[in-house]
């Protein structure tokens, strides 16, 4: 069985091929938007339209595969931006209609999830899915991804992408594979007074953001921000993830999405685990940042378990929550 | 082995001449371990007693992490202590130590809820259920949220029904916390007593409207089922007691 999966829920469009049996990924092609600020989502979805032709070429180039080859199409139909969420989902229709192939519904998180469990080999770990967007703590209980931990209102990534421009230190955020506030944070020494909020399973940052920032305004090195504020963030979500771990009683933690790259906050999670006697598993870059293949690879596991969808009914949830799906494939 | 060493440094006794003249604290066994804490069953001045000791963690930068330990052991206690004050019957608070982290809370004897209503008749239960209510209600009208309001977490005694382990308990009147709370009422209701858990959450209802008034109880009963509706596991237990 061989699926072509397409991403197209923020700022990457991204094109993968899987089979269900070995090497399982054929293909994985992407074009990035890179915003000079924030993602603009109509600038974005414009950026995907012009190059997802070429996206989908060169997937089906090195994969060596041709439509007849191909048993269904996989789409993120949510959580994302409207427009950009729109041209994935277009194309995926315009494919699988023309092509009478399954149209195959995925959520964006469950891929991330999936993929993770695909390349680290991890088998029932409680799930850190930590990017731009996204900060959510989950564990597979009962058919689904339940969640264990949420943010309340900005994401991890959001908070340390919005320090760091306001105060200067960015674009770009990345440099030598380290965020512009990890690398600031080196050279602080002392200890500030900041806000750490955890209300029962979930966190907050924006009280967080906006007393990061006032301190840097009155004159507080920037440095001792830096290293505050990261201390602060990283702690709130391992601490969260640690109250999953001991109450699910599961015995692996695996780390996903941009912000899971962050060394410091791995060493972290590799104290966390130690106490708990449980394993870290750390999604490769590469596939935990948004990309095709993890769509196409949870397409393939739910079109083998009979998920998919009719063209009417596929349309885009820009809100989809991951602990609304039902699992079939670990049921 | 950390955890030792806070157990000698625990044991407090009063000396006089050389020979110990008094036992302020002592403790007997480690009962439970949690994410954020160690429980120990002991006695303070001879009183029966829980020791809660929140630990320190290698990953917290270790300012945060005593100003996270002293925070919480102060809160949890301030809880307590404003519960009581309001007439809802918990542990007394009989010793803090914010910077070892150490709540030591009188222990209560008596009969877990989850276990108690199975053997009871309806009406009893119900009973016992709608005091639920109207305790849970108490706390919210006074800006308090439990955080884990389970029937693992209220003992019935010859004095009454228990509220016990506020770790999780903060100042709110935010109606998604609210909600939260009778949830998790709910939801200890259904896990362990299938069969009466509709009736006896009707109980609980009763006893809550009583205190909190017909509209906030909608609105909360409302919340319920949104949350429900969710699909969210929330505020789950960390720790037994």
């Amino acid at each position: 069985m061989i699926v072509l999966g397409i991403e197209s829920t923020a700022h990457t469009f991204g094109v993968g091929i899987v089979k269900d049996e070995k090497p399982y990924i054929l293909a994985d092609a992407r074009a990035e938007y890179v915003p000079r600020e924030g993602i603009h989502p109509r600038e974005a979805a414009r950026f995907f339209a012009e190059h997802a032709a070429s996206v989908i070429n060169k997937a089906l180039k090195q994969a060596n595969v041709d439509f007849k080859d191909i048993d269904g199409i996989a789409i993120a139909l949510g959580p994302g931006m409207g427009p950009c969420l729109r041209i994935g989902a277009t194309i995926a229709r315009f494919l699988a209609s023309y092509y009478d192939k399954k149209l195959i519904p995925v959520n964006h998180a469950v891929a991330h999830v999936e993929i993770g469990l695909l390349v680290t080999k991890a088998t029932d770990p409680v799930v850190v899915y930590l990017s731009g967007g996204n900060t959510a703590i989950v564990a597979y209980v009962d058919g689904r991804y339940r969640v264990f931990g949420e943010t309340l209102d900005i994401a991890l990534g959001n908070l340390l992408d919005t320090f760091a421009r306001e105060v200067g230190l960015a674009p770009p955020y990345i440099v030598g594979s380290l965020h512009v506030v990890d690398k600031c944070a080196e050279d602080g020494k002392k200890f500030i007074n900041l806000p750490y909020v955890v209300k029962g399973q979930d966190v907050s940052f924006s009280g967080l953001l906006t007393a990061a920032l006032r301190a840097v305004r009155k004159g507080t090195k920037l440095n001792d921000v830096c290293l505050t504020l990261r201390e602060i963030a990283y702690t709130m979500v391992v601490e969260v993830a640690e109250r999953a771990l001991a109450h699910t009683g599961k015995n692996e933690v695996m780390l996903v999405g941009g912000v899971a790259a962050s060394p410091i906050l791995r060493e972290k999670f590799e104290k966390m685990v130690r106490y708990h006697n449980a394993k870290l598993y750390v999604v490769p870059p590469k596939f935990a940042v948004d990309n095709g293949v993890m769509i196409a690879w949870t397409g393939l596991l739910g079109l083998k378990h009979g998920v998919s969808v009719n063209i009417e009914n596929s349309i885009i949830r820009q809100r989809w929550r991951i602990d609304e799906v039902d699992i079939t494939w670990r049921a | 082995m950390e955890s030792l060493k806070y157990l000698l440094e625990l044991n407090m006794v009063v000396i006089e001449n050389g020979k110990i003249k008094q036992e302020v604290l002592r403790v007997d066994k480690e009962i439970a371990r949690g994410a954020e804490a160690y429980i120990y069953k002991g006695s303070f001045l001879g009183i029966p007693c829980i020791i809660k000791l929140r630990t320190q963690k290698s990953y917290r930068h270790p300012v945060l992490d005593s100003k996270i330990i002293r925070d919480r052991t102060i809160r949890e206690a301030k809880i307590i202590i404003s519960a009581r004050r309001i007439g809802i019957k918990a542990p007394a608070v009989l010793f803090v130590d914010p910077d070892l982290g150490v709540l030591v809370l009188e222990y209560i004897k008596g009969r877990l809820l989850k276990d108690l209503l199975k053997n009871l008749d309806d009406e009893e239960a119900c009973k016992i259920a709608s005091t639920a209510g109207s305790y849970a209600a108490l706390l919210h009208t006074n800006g308090i949220v439990h955080g884990d309001l389970t029937t693992s977490n209220m003992i019935y005694t010859d004095h009454g029904l228990f509220l016990v382990d506020f770790g999780l308990s903060d100042y709110s009147n935010d109606l998604e916390d609210l909600g939260v709370d009778v949830h998790l009422f709910l939801r200890s209701l259904e896990s362990t007593l299938w069969r009466r858990a509709s009736m006896l959450y009707e109980c609980f209802l009763k006893g809550y409207q009583e205190i909190i008034g017909k509209d906030q109880a909608f609105k909360v009963k409302e919340k319920v089922r949104e949350i429900r509706l969710r699909g969210r596991y929330i505020a789950e237990r960390r720790m037994r007691s």
